[in-house]
C-alpha cells in the first residue's frame, strides 16, 4: 500500500496527519463525494420525483400531491396526440439516425484526409453542432419560410419549382424538414466521434491492405469499417439519443404542427407541462422516453467493451 | 522475381530530417540482400520507398528495370512483412491469408486452396480458424509471411521480422527463414535488420547503412574481413574490432586475431602488443580477455584450442598476425598499410 | 502486369495518376458540398444581417446578394435596442461558472475513478455514464418544482445550479479517458520521490492532462450555451435570459420576426464558439478515443 511506516514500528497503521492525502480510503470519498452527491441529488432524486409526479395529479395550479396510480398513463395512451408524438419520435429518430450514420461516415473520411484548406472545412463543417440549437433552428425558420424561403428562390430560378414549397406548413414536408435539420445538426458530432476511431487504427494495417492489393473501396469496406464498428455504433447511438430527446428544433420550427404532424414526445411533454400546466401528464409522457434511452445506453456500453477486445 | 534498383535516392521529411541521403544500389534478380545498420539509419525508409508507401524527394526506384515513380504499392507486386506484422485483427488467419488473393480477383475455390497450401508450408495449417489475438508472436509472424507469400510476389521485403520474438525463438525463427529463402529460391528479397548475426546468416550480400548512406556492399565475408571504413569495422563483430591509434592513422584487428605470443608461428608483419590483462570472461567455450594497451582498451577472444595461461593483473605479450591487420585513416576510411 | 515491360509500366502509371486525380476531385467536391450545406445557413445569415427590409421581404429578389445597399440598421438595433448584450453577458457568466463548477467536481471524481483502485470504480463509472443519458426533456418537470421551491425562478442562478447535471457526467467520462492515457509510472515516480498521491498527480500528470482538461472545459462551455429546455422552463424574465433562449423569444414578438437582427445574432454567437471549439478539436478527439479504448 502507499502508507510508509517507519522501520520497526508496530503493525498498526499510523494515524499520521501528514499522510492524509495518501490514504485511499479517505481520498476516494473526498474526491468522489461532491460529484456523486450532486448527481444523486440533482439527477437521480429528480428522476424518481418525476416518476412519482407521473403517478399523481399534480398541476401548476393544484400542487397538492394525490396519488392516482396509473391513471395518467392510461389517459395519455388514449390521447391521439400522444400516440402521434410517440410514433413520430420513433420514426423521426430512426430516419435521422440512418441519415446521420451515412453522412457522418463520409464526413469523417473527409475530415481525416489531408488536403489544402482542411482547417477551413473543419470549421465550417462544425458550425451546425457548435451553434446553439435554438439559434440555428431560427435560421432555418427563415430558410424554410412559406413565402420568403431562399431555397425556394434557388429552386424557382433553376426552374424546378413554381410558387412556394411551404416546408413547414405541409405535414409531410414539415416532418422532412424537422428530420433534415436534426440530421444537419447532429452529423458533425457523430463525424468527430468516428474520426477519433479512424485515427486509432494503426496506419500499418491500412498500409498492409494497400500492399495486399486492396484499392480504396475494398480497404474501406473490408478493413476500415469493420475495425471501426464499435466507434461507429457509439457515434450512431449518441446521435439517436440526441435526436430522440431533443425538443428545441421542433419547438422553434413548428411547435409540433401543422396539426401535430411533427409532434414529438419531448416537445409535447414540454408544452403540456410548462405551457399547459399539467405536470403529471407531462411527466408520464417523459417517462416513456426512458426505456429507449436505457436500451441505447446499454448498447453503447457494449460497444465500448467491444473496443477493448481488439 | 525482378531486379530492384535505387538511383540517387533521397528522402527528406518535414522538420529537416534526411532519412535517405543519395543512395545507389542494385539488387540482382533472385538475390537476397540485407540492409544492415543501427536504428535511425534510414533502412526502413528505403524499404518503404521501394514498396511505394513513401515517395522519394528525388531519385528513382526501379523494379524490373523500369522506374516505379507514381505507381501505387499494389501495382508494384511487392510483398512486405513489417515488425508488428500488421495482421487484420478482425479476420481469421485464413481470412488474413486470403485477402490479397481476393483483391487480385482469384476465385473462391482457388483462393482457399492456395491459402491452405501456403499455410501448411509454413506449419500453421491448424490455425486457420483462429484470430490474431489468439496467436503467439511466432505464429503471428508466420501468418504474416504466409499472407505475403501467397501472392507469389516479385520482390519480398522484410522489416526486422524477428525483432518481436524473444531470444530463443529468434534463433529457430532464423533457421525457418533460411529454409524459407531456399523455398523462395528465385524471388528477390530485401531484408532489413540491425542485428548483425541475422545479417551474416541470411544475406547473399549485405549493405551496411549509416545516416541515410550506404557505406559498403559486399558478401558477409567481404564485409567482415575487409571493412571499407571504421564504422563498418566496428559495427560488425561482437565484441567489435579493436582499434588503436597510431601516429596519423589507426590500426585495427578483430578480437579473435589477438592471440598470446607464441600461439601462432611468427612472421615479419606481425604486430606485437603488451597487454595489461584486467580480467578474463568465460563466454561459452571461449575466453574473452579484457585488457589495456597503453591507454586503449582491447579485447581478445581465445578459442578453447588456445590453452596458454592468462594472468589477470599482469602484463602479457600478445601478437596479431600481419595479414589480420587493417588500417584506417583518422577520419575512418580504410587505407593500405601505413608504415610508421 | 509485367514489370519488365516498359509500356505496361507506363500504362500503369498513367492509370494510377488518373485514379489519383479522380480521388482528389471527389474529395474536394465532397468537402465543398459538406461545407456549403453546413455553413450555408450561416453564410447566408451573415448577408441577411445587413439587408434592408425591402431587399429582404421580397421573394423575387436574390437572397444571396445585396439588391439594395446594405444597412447596419438591424445590427445596430440588435446591439443597442435589444437585450442582446445582456443575453450574451448572461450566457458568458453562466458558462464560465458552470465550467468552473464542472471542473471542480469532475476532476477529482475522474482522478479517483481512473487512478485509485477501488472495488466499485467500474460500476460507478458505468453509473455516471448512465446519468449522462437522462435528458433535460425528462428532468425539467421535477427540476422546475425544485426551482420554484428554492425561489430561484426567473434567475440565472437556477441555470448555474442545474447545468452541471448535464456537464458533469460527460466531463467525468471524458476526463477519465484523458487521465488513463497518462502512464501511472510518472506519478508513481513522484510518489517515491516524496510527494503524496495528490501532490504527485498535481505536479506530474496534471500538466500533461492540461490540453484534455481545456478541451473538456470548452465542451462544457458549449453545452452550457446550447441549453434550451431548462432556460426556457426556468427563466422568464428578459434580463435573466441567456442567448439561447433570449434571442428566439425577444426577437420574435408574436408574428413579427426581426429577421435581420436574428441572423446577426446567430452569426455573432456561432462563429466565436466554432473558432474556439475548432482549436481544441484535436485534443477533444484524442480524449474520446482514449476514453473508449482504455476502459
Amino acid at each position: 500500500m502507499s502508507e510508509p511506516t517507519a522501520v520497526g514500528t508496530a503493525s498498526k497503521a499510523p494515524r499520521d496527519r501528514r499522510y492524509l492525502l495518501d490514504r485511499e480510503r479517505l481520498l476516494a470519498p473526498l474526491l468522489l463525494g461532491p460529484s456523486v452527491t450532486y448527481i444523486v441529488a440533482l439527477i437521480a432524486v429528480p428522476f424518481l420525483i418525476a416518476i412519482t409526479i407521473a403517478l399523481s395529479d399534480v398541476t401548476v395550479g393544484d400542487s397538492s400531491y394525490d396519488f392516482v396510480g396509473l391513471q395518467n398513463f392510461s389517459a395519455i395512451v388514449e390521447d391521439p396526440i400522444f400516440r402521434r408524438a410517440l410514433i413520430n419520435s420513433v420514426t423521426f429518430t430512426a430516419i435521422t439516425t440512418a441519415l446521420v450514420a451515412v453522412l457522418a461516415m463520409i464526413l469523417s473520411l473527409i475530415l481525416s484526409a489531408n488536403f489544402r484548406g482542411k482547417w477551413v472545412v473543419r470549421l465550417l463543417v462544425l458550425l451546425p453542432w457548435t451553434t446553439p440549437a435554438a439559434l440555428s433552428a431560427v435560421a432555418w425558420l427563415w430558410l424554410l419560410d412559406s413565402v420568403f424561403s431562399p431555397i425556394d428562390w434557388v429552386l424557382r430560378t433553376l426552374g424546378l419549382l413554381h410558387g412556394n414549397a411551404i416546408y413547414l406548413g405541409r405535414p409531410g414536408l414539415a416532418a422532412a424538414s424537422v428530420i433534415a435539420v436534426q440530421a444537419w445538426r447532429i452529423t458533425p458530432l457523430a463525424a468527430v466521434i468516428i474520426m477519433a476511431g479512424l485515427a486509432a487504427i494503426p496506419e500499418e494495417i491500412t498500409e498492409a491492405a494497400e500492399l495486399d492489393g486492396a484499392g480504396f473501396w475494398r480497404t474501406l469496406v473490408e478493413v476500415t469499417i469493420p475495425l471501426n464498428m464499435p466507434v461507429i455504433a457509439i457515434a450512431t447511438l449518441f446521435g439517436a439519443i440526441l435526436a430522440f430527446t431533443d425538443m428545441t428544433v421542433v419547438y422553434v420550427l413548428t411547435r409540433g404542427g401543422p396539426v401535430d404532424a411533427t409532434q414529438v414526445l419531448p416537445n409535447w411533454s414540454f408544452i403540456r407541462g410548462i405551457e399547459g400546466g399539467d405536470l403529471a401528464q407531462s411527466a408520464a409522457m417523459a417517462v416513456f422516453l426512458f426505456p429507449v434511452l436505457l436500451a441505447a445506453g446499454i448498447a453503447i456500453l457494449r460497444s465500448v467493451k467491444l473496443m477493448e477486445v481488439r | 522475381m525482378a531486379t530492384v534498383e535505387v538511383r540517387a535516392l533521397r528522402k527528406h521529411f518535414a522538420g529537416g530530417v534526411i532519412a535517405v541521403d543519395g543512395m545507389n544500389l542494385t539488387i540482382e534478380k533472385g538475390e537476397h540482400l540485407v540492409l544492415l545498420g543501427p536504428s535511425g539509419c534510414g533502412k526502413t525508409t528505403v524499404l518503404r520507398l521501394i514498396a511505394g508507401l513513401e515517395q522519394p524527394t528525388s531519385g528513382e526506384v526501379l523494379i524490373g528495370g523500369n522506374p516505379m515513380t507514381g505507381l501505387p504499392p499494389r501495382a508494384r507486386q511487392v510483398a512486405m512483412v513489417v515488425q508488428s506484422y500488421a495482421l487484420y485483427p478482425h479476420k481469421t488467419v485464413l481470412g488474413n491469408i486470403i485477402f490479397p488473393l481476393k483483391a487480385a480477383g482469384v476465385d473462391k475455390a482457388d483462393r482457399k486452396r492456395r491459402a491452405e497450401a501456403v499455410a501448411r508450408q509454413l506449419g500453421i495449417g491448424s490455425l486457420l480458424t483462429r484470430y490474431p489475438r489468439q496467436l503467439s508472436s511466432g505464429e503471428r509472424q508466420r501468418v504474416a509471411l504466409a499472407r505475403a507469400l501467397v501472392r507469389s510476389p516479385s520482390v519480398f521485403l522484410l522489416d526486422e521480422p524477428l525483432s518481436n520474438l524473444d531470444a530463443k525463438l529468434r534463433a529457430s525463427a532464423r533457421q525457418d527463414l533460411k529454409q524459407l529463402q531456399e523455398h523462395l529460391g528465385a524471388t528477390t528479397m530485401i531484408y532489413v535488420t540491425h542485428d548483425q548475426d541475422e545479417a551474416m546468416a541470411l544475406g547473399n550480400r549485405i549493405a551496411v547503412m549509416e545516416r541515410g548512406k550506404i557505406l559498403q556492399v559486399g558478401t558477409p565475408q567481404e564485409i567482415y574481413h575487409h571493412p571499407a571504413n571504421e564504422f563498418v569495422a566496428t559495427f560488425l563483430g561482437s565484441p567489435p574490432m579493436n582499434l588503436l591509434k597510431r601516429d596519423g592513422y589507426q590500426v585495427g584487428f578483430r578480437p579473435e586475431s589477438l592471440l598470446p605470443k607464441g600461439t601462432v608461428a611468427p612472421s615479419i608483419d606481425d604486430l606485437g602488443l603488451d597487454v595489461y590483462v584486467r580480467r578474463v570472461e568465460h563466454v561459452r567455450s571461449e575466453r574473452h580477455v579484457v585488457g589495456v594497451v597503453g591507454l586503449e582498451d582491447v579485447v581478445a577472444v581465445l578459442p578453447s584450442t588456445v590453452t596458454a595461461p592468462i594472468h589477470p593483473g599482469q602484463t602479457q605479450p600478445f601478437t596479431v598476425a600481419g595479414r589480420n591487420l587493417r588500417f584506417f585513416a583518422l577520419s575512418g576510411e580504410r587505407i593500405e598499410r601505413g608504415r610508421e | 502486369m509485367d514489370l519488365t515491360n516498359r509500356e505496361e509500366v507506363e500504362q500503369g502509371q498513367r492509370r494510377a495518376a488518373w485514379r489519383r486525380s479522380v480521388g482528389r476531385s471527389a474529395l474536394y467536391i465532397c468537402a465543398l458540398m459538406f461545407s456549403l450545406v453546413s455553413a450555408g445557413p450561416f453564410l447566408w445569415g451573415l448577408i441577411t444581417a445587413f439587408k434592408a427590409d425591402r431587399d429582404l421581404y421580397n421573394p423575387d429578389l436574390n437572397p444571396f446578394l445585396f439588391n439594395f445597399p446594405p444597412t447596419l440598421e438591424h445590427v445596430r438595433f440588435l446591439l443597442l435596442d435589444t437585450e442582446f448584450g445582456t443575453f450574451a453577458l448572461n450566457t458568458l457568466i453562466v458558462g464560465l461558472l458552470v465550467v468552473a463548477i464542472t471542473l471542480m467536481f469532475s476532476l477529482p471524481a475522474a482522478y479517483s475513478l481512473a487512478r485509485l483502485r477501488l472495488r466499485w470504480s467500474g460500476a460507478l463509472g458505468i453509473a455516471i455514464f448512465c446519468f449522462c443519458l437522462v435528458p433535460p426533456s425528462l428532468l425539467f418537470i421535477p427540476l422546475s418544482r425544485v426551482v420554484a421551491a428554492l425561489g430561484l425562478q426567473d434567475s440565472t442562478w437556477a441555470l448555474v445550479l442545474f447545468y452541471p447535471t448535464i456537464t458533469i457526467p460527460v466531463s467525468v467520462w471524458l476526463l477519465i479517458g484523458f487521465t488513463k492515457s497518462i502512464p501511472r509510472e510518472i506519478e508513481e515516480q513522484a510518489m517515491i520521490d516524496g510527494y503524496s498521491r495528490v501532490g504527485a498527480f498535481a505536479r506530474t500528470a496534471l500538466p500533461l492532462a492540461l490540453p484534455g482538461i481545456v478541451a473538456v472545459a470548452v465542451f462544457a462551455f458549449t453545452l452550457s450555451t446550447h441549453e434550451f429546455v431548462y432556460a426556457l422552463a426556468f427563466v422568464a424574465t428578459s434580463s435573466e435570459k441567456t442567448v439561447s433562449v433570449g434571442i428566439p423569444t425577444e426577437l420574435i414578438r408574436g408574428d413579427v420576426f426581426f429577421w435581420q437582427s436574428l441572423q446577426a445574432a446567430t452569426v455573432l454567437v456561432a462563429v466565436p464558439i466554432a473558432l474556439v471549439f475548432n482549436v481544441f478539436l484535436g485534443r477533444f478527439i484524442t480524449g474520446l478515443e482514449i476514453g473508449a479504448v482504455k476502459r
